[in-house]
């Protein structure tokens, strides 16, 4: 038990006096009250909450974020007639659309597609003052802003399908409904209309990154737990110093795949795979409709997908002789 | 973490593993392969669930039909009324109304449609529902073979001795369009059985299997061209496809590729059956079903005020081939087809107003001028109308969809002004006939795409 809690893998929760955390150079506000401990959230991760800093743009963020869900929320009950259990009930279901396609671009009435405008602005408006303060925040602690360009690389995506794409394609009814089952409905129907999402190679790209970024993620989570017993969770003095648990994680990845990442380089490779996964994602929806209208004629074309022999009896074809 | 927490964690975990087996089939599952090899063209079936189908879906026996003599009396010499079957010999007329009463109305018997001891009184309203329906019989074996084949279809594909075909469908009265200043659905985002409990639009079948929008929408071309078709108009098809799913017991490989839905290249030939199956439910939905709205009863009819009508799961009940495509029509050579006849009765006019199409006017690729044809269609329509001076009728014009979009929608006006002009010429009263845009003006690519549409109006 005296040693249980060094390693990470521990079932001992050390607490000690509150973490105030970094001196920061004096800003408008301040951390703002008195830390406590959740037994359960040690569980998962630190179990200190507090003190709190919301500043301008969280507080802007979250106002506005408020509102969208607001709306997205109040919508889905109006739907079923403000019934709560069904509200519940079909949550999954329920959805805010967007304008029918017989409106464009302009604007359209409150209850046809209004709501699902007005919910969009304040959605993005919160996620855009949410960036700035991951991008402020960090230059406050005197971080790098990676985490800024990585939550940067999900709105390029979330903003392709939601504005920019139905912009070129002249549309709102281009872009995605808020609701659980009616925005992966909406994700068939749109490859089904582009004739197979399947054959667009940024598509492809954008899976192949997200793939991958799961399993770098499972070999640098299991290689480090592997290694927790010689300190290998401590990453910083790993990466100064290798130290036996760097050393011996190396060597097992040159053992079992001829080649291992370095404490520092995973990271890299990790932080760029998750993020070419919505860049590469959010070009492929882009070309969508507004450049390729049939994802597998446009791969047959440039000799991507093969041609098929013939299993079926040729038969007349309805329709096309008059 | 005390032994009860672990029993209380251990109880929760079964729990929630119960909670999640029932979200799926229970195996086995048997797939067989029916296109080339990895392309996921394959047929999935479970075995367990096949052997219940297997049982609810026998066709019954066929009594032996009489042998007819030489100058036999016909149903029309001994009986009074027969329109349909008059020229049947009166044996195997009896034989088929015995069939009848088994495959509809076993617990009712023969008075469902007849007033008990008088078989020619027309009081029952059933009486003519079900002529009407021997004469669809008819029509569906003689002229859509395309779709059922040299099998053919009795009254018992659909009635399974039921006087009202378990798989019917109606106009969505539930008004999916929510609420007035927030909650609006677009018909669609609620668990429906007809589209398999997704959340797509629950009723896509006035739309394509009465009306003729137009079903395909994916592109044709590479590069982005006059075709347009948005993801919700993809999402009304996407929803009609789940219904032909779940009536045929099939997933979408079984008339489509794997690689894209839209290309008829690769694709198996019962995409076509399908397709003229859909021609054919159209067809029957508005000559036959829709327009016997007046005729039933208010509570035979759906929420909006009309009548039932057919789509795929009415015959199909589950089964790529209804009733395992068991023969039975051929037992029945009466409904094959209208019976040859020298002299037919002519029917008596009929009392009551026109209702639902009153004639269909088709057109030449660019043109809106009115052949002879169309002239005969609108004659009749205006005889109808000068008939019952209280109806109105809209006027509704429709292009398809080759060439220039903007060209076609003018053309689909041009089209509809030529037959109000005709009609007027007729002698029909303006006021009478007002002009109505459709839902979708344009159609595909077929003939009848091509068309003017003369409905009552509501």
């Amino acid at each position: 038990m005296a040693v249980e809690y060094q390693n990470l893998f521990t079932r001992v929760q050390v607490r000690g006096p509150v973490h105030m955390g970094p001196a920061l150079a004096p800003g408008t506000w301040t951390r703002q009250g008195k830390p406590f401990f959740v037994y359960w959230y040690g569980k998962f991760g630190d179990a200190q909450i507090g003190p709190f800093y919301l500043g301008t743009l969280g507080l802007l963020s979250i106002v506005c974020g408020v509102i969208a869900i607001e709306i997205i929320g109040l919508n889905m009950w109006a739907s079923v007639g403000w019934d709560p259990v069904q509200f519940v009930r079909q949550l999954p279901w329920l959805a805010l659309e967007p304008p029918p396609p017989e409106y464009g671009l302009s604007l359209p009435p409150l209850n046809k597609g209004g709501w699902w405008l007005v919910a969009g602005f304040f959605l993005t408006a919160s996620i855009l003052l949410w960036w700035l303060r991951t991008y402020r925040r960090a230059r406050a602690l005197g971080m790098g802003t990676h985490v800024a360009w990585a939550f940067a690389a999900a709105i390029w995506l979330y903003l392709v399908l939601g504005f920019i794409r139905p912009v070129l394609m002249g549309s709102w009814s281009e872009a995605v409904p808020f609701g659980i089952f009616p925005h992966l409905d909406w994700t068939a129907a749109f490859s089904i209309r582009y004739g197979n999402l399947f054959y667009n190679p940024f598509h492809a790209l954008s899976i192949a990154f997200l793939y991958g970024s799961v399993l770098l993620f499972a070999m640098h989570g299991a290689t480090i737990l592997a290694v927790s017993r010689f300190g290998g969770e401590r990453e910083l003095e790993q990466i100064t110093d290798r130290g036996t648990a760097a050393e011996r994680a190396a060597l097992f990845w040159r053992w079992t795949m001829g080649f291992n990442a370095t404490m520092e380089s995973i990271h890299r490779w990790a932080w760029w795979f998750a993020v070419l996964c919505p860049l590469t994602g959010g070009i492929g929806i882009l070309l969508t409709g507004t450049a390729v209208d049939n994802w597998y004629l446009w791969a047959v074309k440039h000799g991507v997908a093969p041609a098929y022999p013939a299993v079926f009896p040729p038969f007349p074809i309805p329709g096309v002789t008059q | 973490m005390s032994a009860t927490n672990r029993r209380l964690l251990a109880l929760f975990g079964l729990g929630a593993a119960f909670l999640l087996a029932g979200c799926w089939e229970r195996p086995p599952i048997e797939s067989v392969q029916r296109g080339y090899r990895g392309t996921g063209m394959v047929h999935v079936a479970n075995p367990r669930l096949e052997a219940a189908k297997f049982a609810a879906n026998q066709a019954p026996e066929s009594a032996p039909r009489v042998a007819v003599e030489p100058n036999a009396p016909l149903a029309k010499d001994v009986y009074k009324n027969v329109k349909v079957l008059g020229d049947l010999d009166v044996g195997n007329f009896t034989r088929l109304m015995a069939a009848m009463t088994q495959w509809v109305s076993p617990e009712q018997g023969c008075n469902y449609c007849h007033k008990e001891g008088n078989f020619e009184d027309e009081s029952l309203y059933t009486k003519h529902v079900s002529r009407r329906m021997l004469q669809m019989t008819q029509t569906v074996n003689s002229k859509w073979q395309s779709h059922v084949g040299a099998t053919g279809v009795t009254c018992y594909t659909c009635h399974r001795g039921m006087p009202v075909p378990s798989r019917i469908w109606f106009k969505d009265g539930e008004g999916l369009e929510g609420g007035v200043f927030a909650g609006w659905r677009y018909g669609q985002n609620a668990p429906a059985r007809s589209v398999g409990l997704s959340s797509l639009p629950k009723e896509p079948f006035s739309a394509y299997l009465l009306g003729s929008g137009e079903i395909r929408v994916g592109s044709a071309k590479v590069l982005p061209s006059d075709h347009v078709a948005s993801i919700q108009h993809t999402e009304w098809t996407y929803g009609l496809m789940m219904h032909f799913s779940e009536s045929l017991g099939v997933n979408c490989t079984f008339c489509h590729n794997t690689h894209n839905f839209a290309t008829w290249d690769g694709s198996p030939p019962t995409r076509a059956v399908a397709w003229y199956g859909i021609r054919m439910v159209r067809a029957l939905n508005n000559e036959y079903l829709e327009p016997l709205g007046p005729t039933y009863p208010k509570t035979s009819l759906g929420p909006t005020g009309d009548a039932p009508k057919a789509y795929c799961a009415t015959c199909h009940q589950g089964l790529n081939k209804p009733l395992y495509g068991a023969a039975m029509a051929k037992d029945y050579p009466e409904l094959l087809g209208p019976i040859p006849v020298a002299v037919r009765a002519t029917p008596p006019p009929t009392a009551a107003a026109p209702t639902g199409m009153l004639g269909k006017i088709l057109f030449a690729v660019g043109k809106s001028e009115l052949s002879g044809e169309a002239m005969q269609t609108i004659d009749a329509a205006a005889r109808a109308l000068v008939a019952h001076p209280q109806v109105k009728v809209a006027i509704s014009g429709y292009a398809d969809k080759t060439g220039n979009a903007a060209k076609n929608l003018e053309l689909a006006k041009e089209r509809a002004f030529a037959v109000r002009d005709a009609l007027k010429a007729a002698g029909v009263a303006e006021d009478r006939v007002l002009m109505k845009k459709p839902e979708f003006v344009i159609g595909g690519a077929e003939a009848d795409a091509r068309r003017v549409e003369i409905n009552v109006a509501e």
